[in-house]
């Protein structure tokens, strides 16, 4: 199958082209280069005039797991808003603020992206997350594995276990749970919650291993450099909504001593405690802080106004949260000597002081970070917003004049604890391809995917030019799915199931061997029976996985 | 003949995987770590291998096309029992989308208490590992534990080893409500549980004194359903003294009006606890027949719990109006299909409605089904995945003999393709 798609002004930051107008040639599901005379042609787009990138990669997003379903579960109301009917080619559903399944999958790819990372997989509940992700049709998905909690690795840190031993065991627990990257989340507070310490920051001890959030980062962020895995520590820092956490988050960065780090949903990080409310913008205080760490990585987060549900493994900020949760019901859980859950729907409301500056924050973020490479865009999907919002985030960040004029409706007070309308960047079509494609494929550590090069996946988004970058992005004219079309005019025309993606780095047999013995005596399941197969993934013939390259270690 | 071990139960709800199972050719015995409820279960043998149609014996295709054929002339089919697999209950929600159908759980009546408290004011909850590691302080209420689960005591309470607890025999129990039936609860060391009993419909009363107690409310009368203030007084003390209390119940087990207020009440005073500097952690039991796994597959295909309608097109959720039993009992439903992959015994309801029933070999009718077709066994014919009582673990299901049984999946998926 040869698919000749002519004459598109191509957006491909992998590729190192920037707007030009470009025939693109996909066989056989991949890119390749312009074929012999003689090939036949099986199928031509004629895309003048149409803007070409590749599919998006959303490289946080709770699509999978046991909290999204907790989520689900908690707000049947906010469903019957926004039902989803089916058709001849698609399931039924639910959409808005945390949507089923097959609905997730539809209106990603309705938006043009491709593929979503789910942050947060529990090891314990890797098998739920994998599940779900299952249903989730046309997308390739993928995750981060949660560890910083669980009390294996506390015990280690305790009894002073070497890197290599920690090396180990992260790389066993990646390759158990099929996750392409590693999460740590509130980095020992979940834990200590469970202590009923209620508040942990970057240098308190947990009261049961006298553990420290710093050394947690530090041998966790280690271990990932040193098993060659690309996607860096992917870090929900301390503190997390509490004013003055800036001085954390700062504290953070500079700790880590040059490793690789990622810092997620920073916006919730990035705050001071100036001004009448004692609640003000750290923003420029981070973005100056990533300009100057070349080491570090964010996404934002952005909080976009109305309602939704936020759905954390930091139980112990969203417990201390739940006076918050509108409408007022919540859950939270301690899971399995593992991590943690917290469960708070939220209404964020633009008249509302603090949920104002916080929109404010995000968008300072993402226009006084300098280099589109090291930050990406996302919403922290259900968390600031449903990533259905998109498109409208997309022309906040573009569209000058349109994010006055909403920032203008905002309370007052915030108004004036922001920089915002004083900053002029506008995203560019390449930059926005940066965030969205390029840059979160590297991130993320893909092979031959987020690209429109020979060789790479052909998973790309047609979209018309339009001056209204927020209907520009809602409605691609196509979408690609590994050369497959499966939207026309922003409605998916035809499902398909995309794959895994994992990395497998190596780790010593013997760290099974106390695996076993701790399971045997404080888990309640084997061990045989924790690790998750490959048949789990590929067995109902939907699915496969994907093995991406390793750094190569020393 | 061949030994498998560390076999997963889809059976007790607590995903007890620590079974070993002597395999010859098709029968099955448990050698070591069965239970009352883990060992019959996996020990029962084959009887039909052969679907029927009316009656009469079929090969799989006739007996598929049938079933698509009364779902499709049907305008309101519901899919009852929904007890199976994640697979199984994956092909269901297909089915249903497809059919127009009701999905509704075998025990959703029962988890329809929690669900309404879960949706109304939610809750803070824990997992069997912390409970194992960390529970100083076990409140019971309303419900006979050991009898829920005979190796719950032995497996997560008595366990020799604690990561925070220095002597497990310590840890207290408590019953409020049910006695205990047997001695399970006795610690290793001896000491018996405390038992506060009244009648289950006494609950909601005895639970709104407990929790205004822990919030320091007071009480002046002396006694509440026959249990004394001083009493109730002595665990509002306790839960508040422990370092990890949990209070757990079965929603199935609250068997009066309104139960939903009760789970609801119990789950407020943990949260009440949480603010009063300790900690504390509600545990709901279930499991069984697939009930977390249908609500589960349910809550992600559909965004709701398993009891949803799908006539419209979309997903609806009622947690009264789609009652399969009351739907079939008022005349709502014009067919029935029964999905129970783990119990023979349990059979679908009595109607003269057209049927459906794809289920575990063995199944016994008073009534032929006009559509019978037996599946195998998750855990013990096909590989699955089935969902344990605290909801957070899918414990993944082994295969343990070639009965050349088709899995449940594989005859809904069929069904659907035919509709």
């Amino acid at each position: 199958m040869l698919i000749k798609l002519t004459g598109g002004t191509v957006y491909d930051p992998a590729g190192g082209i920037d707007g030009q107008v470009k025939t693109l040639y996909v066989q056989d599901g991949r890119f390749i280069k312009q074929p012999p005379a003689d090939m036949p042609v099986d199928k031509e787009y004629d895309l003048k005039g149409k803007v070409v990138m590749s599919g998006a990669i959303d490289m946080h997003t709770h699509i999978g797991g046991g909290k999204g379903n907790i989520a689900r579960m908690l707000i049947p109301e906010d469903h019957r808003k926004d039902p989803v009917y089916r058709s001849d080619i698609t399931r039924s559903g639910c959409g808005h603020a945390m949507p089923s399944s097959f609905t997730t999958g539809y209106r990603y790819a309705e938006m043009g992206y491709t593929a979503g990372f789910e942050p947060a997989i529990l090891p314990i509940n890797a098998r739920q997350a994998h599940m779900e992700m299952a249903d989730i049709p046309i997308l390739d998905k993928g995750g981060y594995v949660m560890l910083g909690s669980d009390d294996y690795l506390l015990r280690m840190l305790t009894a002073k276990k070497d890197q290599k031993a920690i090396n180990d065991y992260v790389a066993w627990t990646m390759n158990a749970a099929k996750a392409i990257g590693v999460k740590v989340v509130n980095p020992g507070g979940i834990n200590a919650f469970k202590f009923n310490q209620r508040q942990l920051d970057l240098d308190e001890r947990n009261s049961h291993y006298q553990v420290t959030p710093r050394e947690i980062l530090q041998v966790l962020a280690t271990a990932v450099k040193e098993i060659g895995v690309k996607h860096p520590l992917h870090v929900h820092g301390c503190n997390l909504g509490v004013p003055g956490n800036v001085e954390t988050t700062l504290d953070t960065i500079q700790g880590i001593g040059g490793l690789p780090m990622h810092l997620t949903h920073i916006q919730f990080h990035s705050y001071g405690t100036e001004g009448d409310f004692k609640f003000s913008s750290g923003g420029a205080a981070i973005a100056e802080s990533i300009n100057k760490n070349k080491n570090i990585t964010a996404d934002v987060g952005q909080i976009l106004f109305g309602q939704t549900i936020t759905a954390s493994g930091d139980n112990m900020r969203q417990h201390a949260n739940h006076g918050f949760a509108n409408p007022n019901k919540w859950v939270c859980m301690d899971i399995e000597c593992d991590a943690g859950c917290g469960v708070v729907p939220f209404k964020y409301r633009d008249q509302n002081f603090v949920n104002a500056l916080q929109w404010a924050i995000g968008l300072e973020i993402f226009l006084l970070v300098d280099d589109p490479w090291r930050v990406f865009l996302t919403t922290d999907h259900p968390n600031g917003a449903p990533f259905t919002t998109y498109p409208h985030l997309i022309r906040l960040l573009m569209d000058k004049s349109f994010r006055n004029d909403m920032l203008a409706t905002i309370h007052p007070e915030a108004q004036k604890m922001t920089t915002l309308a004083s900053i002029d960047r506008e995203y560019s079509l390449q930059e926005i391809a940066i965030l969205t494609r390029a840059g979160a494929a590297k991130l993320v550590g893909l092979d031959d995917r987020g690209s429109l090069s020979e060789g790479a996946w052909a998973d790309i988004t047609v979209y018309t030019e339009d001056a209204d970058r927020e209907k520009m992005f809602e409605k691609p004219d196509y979408v690609f799915k590994d050369g497959e079309l499966v939207v026309v005019d922003g409605k998916v025309m035809h499902s398909k199931w995309g794959t895994t993606h994992i990395v497998t780095p190596e780790w010593d047999n013997s760290v099974e061997k106390d695996l076993q013995k701790y399971f045997d005596r404080f888990m309640t399941m084997k061990v045989g029976n924790f690790k998750i197969s490959n048949d789990e993934i590929t067995e109902d013939g939907r699915g496969s996985l994907t093995v991406h390259s390793l750094n190569s270690v020393s | 003949m061949a030994e498998i071990t560390e076999v997963p139960s889809p059976f007790c709800g607590i995903g007890t995987d620590d079974l070993s199972i002597q395999v010859d050719g098709l029968s099955l015995k448990v050698s070591e770590n069965g239970c009352a409820v883990n060992t019959p279960a996996f020990e029962q043998a084959i009887t039909d291998t052969s679907a029927r149609v009316g009656g009469k014996e079929v090969s799989l295709e006739v007996a598929v096309t049938k079933a698509a054929e009364l779902l499709r002339v049907s305008n309101q089919p519901v899919i009852g029992g929904c007890a199976t697999d994640v697979n199984g209950m994956r092909a269901v929600m297909a089915v249903a989308d497809k059919a127009g159908a009701v999905v509704d759980n075998i025990n959703f009546t029962g988890a329809r208490r929690n669900f309404l408290a879960l949706q109304d004011t939610g809750w803070m909850n824990t997992t069997l590992a912390e409970i194992k590691n960390r529970c100083d302080y076990l409140l019971v209420v309303g419900v006979d534990l050991e009898g829920f689960a005979p190796r719950f005591f032995e497996k997560y309470l008595w366990n020799k080893e604690s990561m925070f607890l220095e002597d497990t025999s310590q840890r207290q129990i408590v019953y409020l409500g049910k006695a205990p039936s047997g001695d399970a609860s006795t610690s290793p060391a001896g000491a018996k549980a405390k038992v506060l009993q009244c009648a289950d419909a006494d609950l909601p009363e005895v639970m709104e004194v407990l929790r205004a107690l822990v919030k320091g409310r007071k009480i002046v009368a002396e006694s509440v359903c026959g249990i004394a203030i001083s009493d109730l007084q002595m665990i509002a003390e306790q839960l508040k003294a422990a370092e990890y209390s949990v209070v757990t119940w079965a929603a199935g087990a609250l068997n009066f009006d309104q139960a939903e207020l009760t789970v609801q009440m119990l789950s407020e005073m943990v949260k009440d606890i949480n603010t009063m500097d300790t900690r504390s952690s509600g545990f709901p039991l279930g499991g069984k027949e697939g009930d977390q796994t249908a609500n589960q597959v349910c809550g992600w295909t559909s965004a709701y719990p398993a009891r949803a309608k799908f006539s419209a097109g979309c997903p609806e959720y009622d947690p009264f109006l789609f009652d399969s039993a009351v739907m079939i009992e008022n005349g709502e439903a014009d067919a029935l299909c029964w999905v129970q992959s783990f119990n023979s015994a349990s059979v679908p309801p009595k109607t003269e409605l057209p049927s459906i029933v794809v289920a575990r070999s063995g199944m016994v009718f008073d009534k032929e089904p006009d559509v019978f077709i037996p599946v195998g066994t998750p855990g013990i014919d096909h590989t699955g995945h089935a969902y344990r009582l605290d909801n957070v673990v899918a414990i993944r299901l082994k295969k343990l003999r070639d009965s050349g049984l088709p899995s449940t999946a594989d005859v809904l998926n069929a069904i659907e393709q035919a509709l």
